[in-house]
């Protein structure tokens, strides 16, 4: 293969990244400039500054620390506010990116390092909500109910949240203040509720939407739908679990 | 109380009853458009006729006002604005359903303390509301943040009402709550232009003569 053009080589790409050495510790900007390679991504620009941590200043640095797994915007671990925006940065070319690219840490999420965030929240919330289907039994409790396929293609739509924590870092309900779970937990339970043989303890999941913390947190500013980088329609996922919440409260007090 | 029912009495009490109080307080303004100060006299006489007034003003009004004002501005003080980073509509409305939400609440008790707390302590009489109106309205300043206060009230009521027809889960769909904004916006409009065309009508001469009594009143009260 022909060696770049030296022109090509000449480009730069500046990167301003939110650095934090601790969880605890106080977060500061770093700014890194880095050759520019066409097709290069959030990560791997990453990459790049891990293989050669010097800054813009010529001095040496600690490698920025960052997580990610499967690169094509599925697992959900490198999500990270890229130029004001939370979003995956496997996801983010760096041809679509503003100049200079800032890099931040989901700041609602605690801080590990650098751009390492503990997303614990998120599963401990699908557990309260029981985000699974119960089939473990003694014996074989042979094949379930067969799901219809016209509910099999939204459901599938909302299958496809990574617990990435895009839409909690979107809302503006999810902070420090409030022990709301943010809308995918509510999703999933719209998810496992339409599951026939989820449906089955769909109660148990209404239930857990009405403790503290849970569905009565969101506040209708909708950017949890707009931010999603999966699509999922999230607040017709809420507004149907505002419902089936109502629902259960009128079925309850009047003993149905 | 768990969490859930507090909100939910929360979001019921906004539309049932205070907005209908709201629209019911647009009417009664509006007949000081319609009828002039007599119409206006009428209108609060018609309502001050209605049986067991004091009953439904406590449990109608102010305890209900008392528990959505005082639990509202718990929920406004929770939010963490974030309207530069996601500068859409809707965010725009959840901020300021929140910051209209605390504004309402303190012109409501300004304005309840020139009104109805000076009926009761006698100070006035319902006749001389209208008076007393516009004396507030004839000064500048209060006539400003009195446009202020029905703008936020407005507002906050029927940006108020969408929300309650998603968190009842009457509007799902993304398309059943782009409709129920359209007619909510509109509904705003509406009542926006009702209100300060009453704001205008109470400042005509004709509630002039009603006023000097209130101010009379106040004068006494302060000095």
């Amino acid at each position: 293969m022909a060696m770049a053009e030296p022109k090509a080589a000449a480009k730069k790409v500046k990167f301003i990244i939110t650095r934090q050495d601790e969880p605890e510790a106080a977060s500061y900007t770093e700014e890194f400039e880095l050759d520019y390679r066409p097709g290069m991504n959030v990560i791997s620009a990453l990459m790049e500054i891990q293989r050669n941590p010097v800054n813009l200043n010529g001095q040496d640095t600690a490698p920025v620390c960052w997580e990610s797994n499967c690169l094509e915007e599925v697992c959900g671990a490198c999500s990270m506010v890229i130029n004001g925006k939370p979003r995956q940065a496997c996801a983010a070319l760096v041809d679509n990116l503003e100049q200079p690219v800032r890099l931040e840490p989901m700041k609602t999420f605690p801080i590990v390092r650098d751009l390492v965030i503990d997303r614990s929240r998120m599963f401990t919330s699908l557990k309260r909500v029981k985000a699974w289907i119960p089939i473990d039994g003694t014996y074989d409790l042979g094949p379930g109910p067969r799901m219809p396929e016209k509910k099999r293609q939204w459901a599938y739509e909302l299958s496809k949240c990574m617990t990435c924590g895009v839409c909690l870092e979107a809302c503006p309900n999810v902070n420090e203040k409030t022990n709301f779970m943010g809308p995918a937990p509510i999703s999933q339970v719209r998810l496992f509720n339409a599951h026939p043989t989820g449906e089955m303890n769909a109660e148990e999941r209404i239930e857990a939407l009405m403790e503290d913390g849970g569905i009565e947190g969101c506040g209708n500013s909708q950017n949890c739908v707009r931010a999603c980088p999966k699509g999922i329609p999230l607040t017709t996922s809420i507004a149907e679990m505002n419902k089936a919440t109502t629902k259960h409260m009128f079925k309850n007090w009047l003993g149905l | 109380m768990k969490g859930f029912y507090s909100r939910k009495l929360h979001s019921l009490l906004g539309v049932m009853p205070l907005g209908f109080f709201i629209l019911e307080h647009v009417i009664t303004n509006f007949a000081a458009v319609e009828g002039g100060s007599q119409g206006f006299k009428d209108s609060v006489a018609l309502l001050n006729s209605l049986p067991l007034v004091l009953a439904l003003e406590i449990f109608g009004i102010w305890l209900p006002l008392l528990y959505h004002g005082v639990y509202g501005i718990f929920i406004a003080f929770q939010a963490k604005p974030n309207n530069t980073r996601f500068p859409n509509e809707r965010n725009l409305r959840y901020l300021l359903q929140r910051v209209t939400g605390v504004a309402v609440f303190a012109f409501v008790i300004w304005h309840v303390y020139e009104t109805r707390v000076q009926v009761a302590l006698g100070n006035i009489t319902h006749e001389e509301l209208g008076g007393v109106m516009h004396d507030i309205v004839m000064n500048p300043i209060f006539f400003i943040l009195y446009l202020i206060g029905v703008l936020s009230a407005a507002f906050h009521f029927t940006n108020g009402l969408w929300s309650f027809m998603i968190s009842w889960g009457i509007t799902v769909g993304p398309r059943a709550q782009r409709v129920s904004s359209v007619i909510c916006m509109g509904l705003c409009v509406i009542v926006s232009v009702m209100l300060i065309w009453s704001l205008f009508a109470f400042r005509g001469v004709e509630f002039q003569a009603d006023g000097t009594a209130w101010l009379t009143g106040i004068k006494s009260l302060i000095g």
